[in-house]
């Protein structure tokens, strides 16, 4: 029988003979298009545990696959193969072989939170989206996304002075995600910025670069803090059956 | 709803409040750290800094550790209960704002969240902040109640003279709902779908507001840098709806998007041949024009969208 909505079915598990005869009935081509028998035996029992024990996945087991959080999607509009509810699905059904195919975009989330707004369940489905791409990058599966980088050296900046200091943060970024600072673009941006700003200001800009903003006596909360991650990053490690690395 | 001795009481309450700027208006967003000073001086609306305040944690400590996030923002409101003597605090910063409700709500809400900043604050050496002591505002708010509408009215010089405005909220300033208890509550609550206050306050101060779709649609503004192509379409989303509602200024509120805006309008033109005129101009910076400051006194000059050209063939400036 014809498979109507055929593209929502992978290619290479569809089958087509051209050219087919059964019970002297000619079916060949559309008429004998099957959907192949998939048989899935290597799910990872401990997949929802593991996302829900990272920071923001604590809540996936409340989910019940209402779709508002994918119908909300901000990138999900610019890109239909970036689907929340279906990766809510896959961790909880253990199926990471499946998961792990889209395993490039997840990280692309831009935490507009209108999943949040709209989940009658209180998943919190943008935690969940970090949960799973922190758990890609703990496991090998991807390198640091982009994004983890930019997380990264904010708050490393936030650490360890209190404050951050953006064009610091910008100059870093692109320095450690590999792309050059002179884009045309960003060269555009920072004329445009200079033209009609008193000296002061620019006076002003010059020194935040070279005398980090600070906050003072923060040095008893910056060691607390770094106590506070350390603790919990080996918590996650452990709960992902990974060693510690000191 | 709020009554008339709400409204009193509240205008009492914001005459003189915790001021947090944060990084970014320290930083990229002096324009709108400048415009908030200048309108609030202008307003006789007192601001006393927090002293040493430190970062809320913006939209990246969380994905790092969203207990620490919580942590920062509540020593913002420690400090400001302990050190600065307020029970209110302003953040003009979306960002900054959202945090600082978060953390207001977590610590209502999450055992880990507060036994994590009773922990850090002992041993930072500081008060630890308890849920309910300090009120955190939006400078939407400070101005709306802490001067009131009425009042404003009295205030506007020359005005906006019917500049079609595009009133753009983002995202941190309404989501998720659950963080902001006091938005729609009916009457003259905040709407976290249709949100208003900024609507309200520049009709008063003679804009036109055009009908725009994507008031709290999102820029990208968490990826800015790290996923540039992905903000830039929904960027170019946001300005060309702007522009197609018949807006000519976007007017925003939260220095990530308003940067973002600037930038990815920018690179639209660069990467995509995409040109939009639109300009982008903080709320506060049309006000403080409306009520007859210079645009030197707004920070104008400091976008990097330059609309000092526009505003003086408009007749605002």
């Amino acid at each position: 029988m014809a498979i109507h909505e055929k593209s929502l079915i992978r290619p290479e598990n569809i089958t087509t003979h051209d050219n087919l005869i059964i019970d002297g009935i000619d079916v060949s081509g559309d008429w004998s298009t099957f959907i192949r028998t998939r048989v899935v035996s290597d799910y990872n029992e401990d997949l929802e545990e593991e996302i829900a024990a990272m920071p923001g996945g604590e809540y996936i087991h409340r989910c019940w696959q209402c779709g508002s959080c994918t119908n909300s999607c901000t990138v999900n509009a610019e890109n239909p193969d970036f689907n929340p509810r279906y990766w809510i699905y896959l961790i909880r059904m253990g199926m990471e072989d499946e998961l792990l195919r889209d395993k490039d975009i997840i990280w692309q989330c831009v935490s507009c939170n209108k999943c949040t707004s709209a989940c009658p369940r209180d998943v919190e489905p943008e935690g969940v989206m970090k949960a799973t791409a922190h758990w890609m990058e703990l496991k090998g599966h991807t390198p640091p996304s982009n994004s983890t980088i930019f997380d990264d050296i904010f708050t490393e900046q936030v650490i360890k002075y209190g404050r951050i200091e953006d064009g610091e943060v910008l100059k870093d970024f692109m320095k450690k995600s590999g792309q050059p600072l002179m884009q045309d673009w960003i060269v555009q941006m920072v004329k445009q910025m200079i033209k009609g700003l008193p000296v002061m200001s620019l006076m002003k800009m010059g020194w935040a670069t070279i005398f980090h903003p600070k906050t003072k006596n923060w040095a008893k909360a910056r060691d607390a803090i770094n106590e506070h991650i350390a603790e919990e990053h080996a918590a996650q490690k452990k709960a992902l059956g990974l060693e510690s690395v000191e | 709803m709020t009554t008339l001795i709400d409204k009193i009481d509240r205008k009492k309450k914001y005459k003189k409040v915790a001021y947090y700027p944060g990084c970014a208006l320290e930083g990229s967003a002096q324009p709108y750290d400048k415009s908030t000073r200048a309108v609030g001086k202008e307003l006789g609306l007192e601001l006393v800094e927090i002293k040493d305040w430190n970062c809320c944690g913006a939209m990246e400590v969380k994905n790092i550790d969203p207990e620490i996030q919580t942590y920062l923002s509540s020593r913002v409101l420690s400090d400001a209960q302990h050190k600065s003597k307020q029970d209110v605090v302003m953040a003009p910063c979306n960002g900054c704002y959202h945090n600082l409700k978060k953390a207001e709500y977590d610590l209502e809400n999450k055992d880990k969240s507060r036994a994590v900043t009773e922990k850090i604050s002992k041993k930072a050496g500081h008060e630890t902040y308890k849920s309910g002591d300090v009120e955190t505002i939006h400078a939407l708010d400070w101005i709306k109640f802490g001067y009131g509408e009425e009042e404003l009215k009295a205030k506007i010089k020359g005005g906006l003279k019917g500049l079609k405005v595009a009133s753009y909220y983002g995202c941190m300033y309404t989501r998720p709902r659950h963080i902001f208890p006091e938005k729609d509550q009916g009457g003259d609550s905040e709407s976290t779908s249709k949100p208003h206050y900024m609507d309200d306050l520049l009709a008063i101060a003679g804009a036109e507001n055009v009908e725009f779709p994507l008031k709290t649609a999102c820029c990208g503004g968490a990826h800015t840098l790290s996923d540039s192509d992905m903000s830039t379409k929904l960027v170019l989303n946001i300005l060309e709806a702007a522009e197609a509602a018949g807006a000519e200024v976007i007017a925003t509120e939260c220095p990530t998007c308003h940067s973002g805006l600037e930038m990815h309008q920018i690179r639209a033109l660069k990467r995509l041949s995409k040109n939009t005129n639109v300009k982008v101009v903080y709320f506060t910076q049309l006000l403080g024009m409306a009520m007859g400051l210079s645009p030197r006194k707004v920070g104008l000059h400091a976008n990097i969208s330059d609309s000092v050209g526009f505003m003086k063939q408009k007749g605002i400036t």
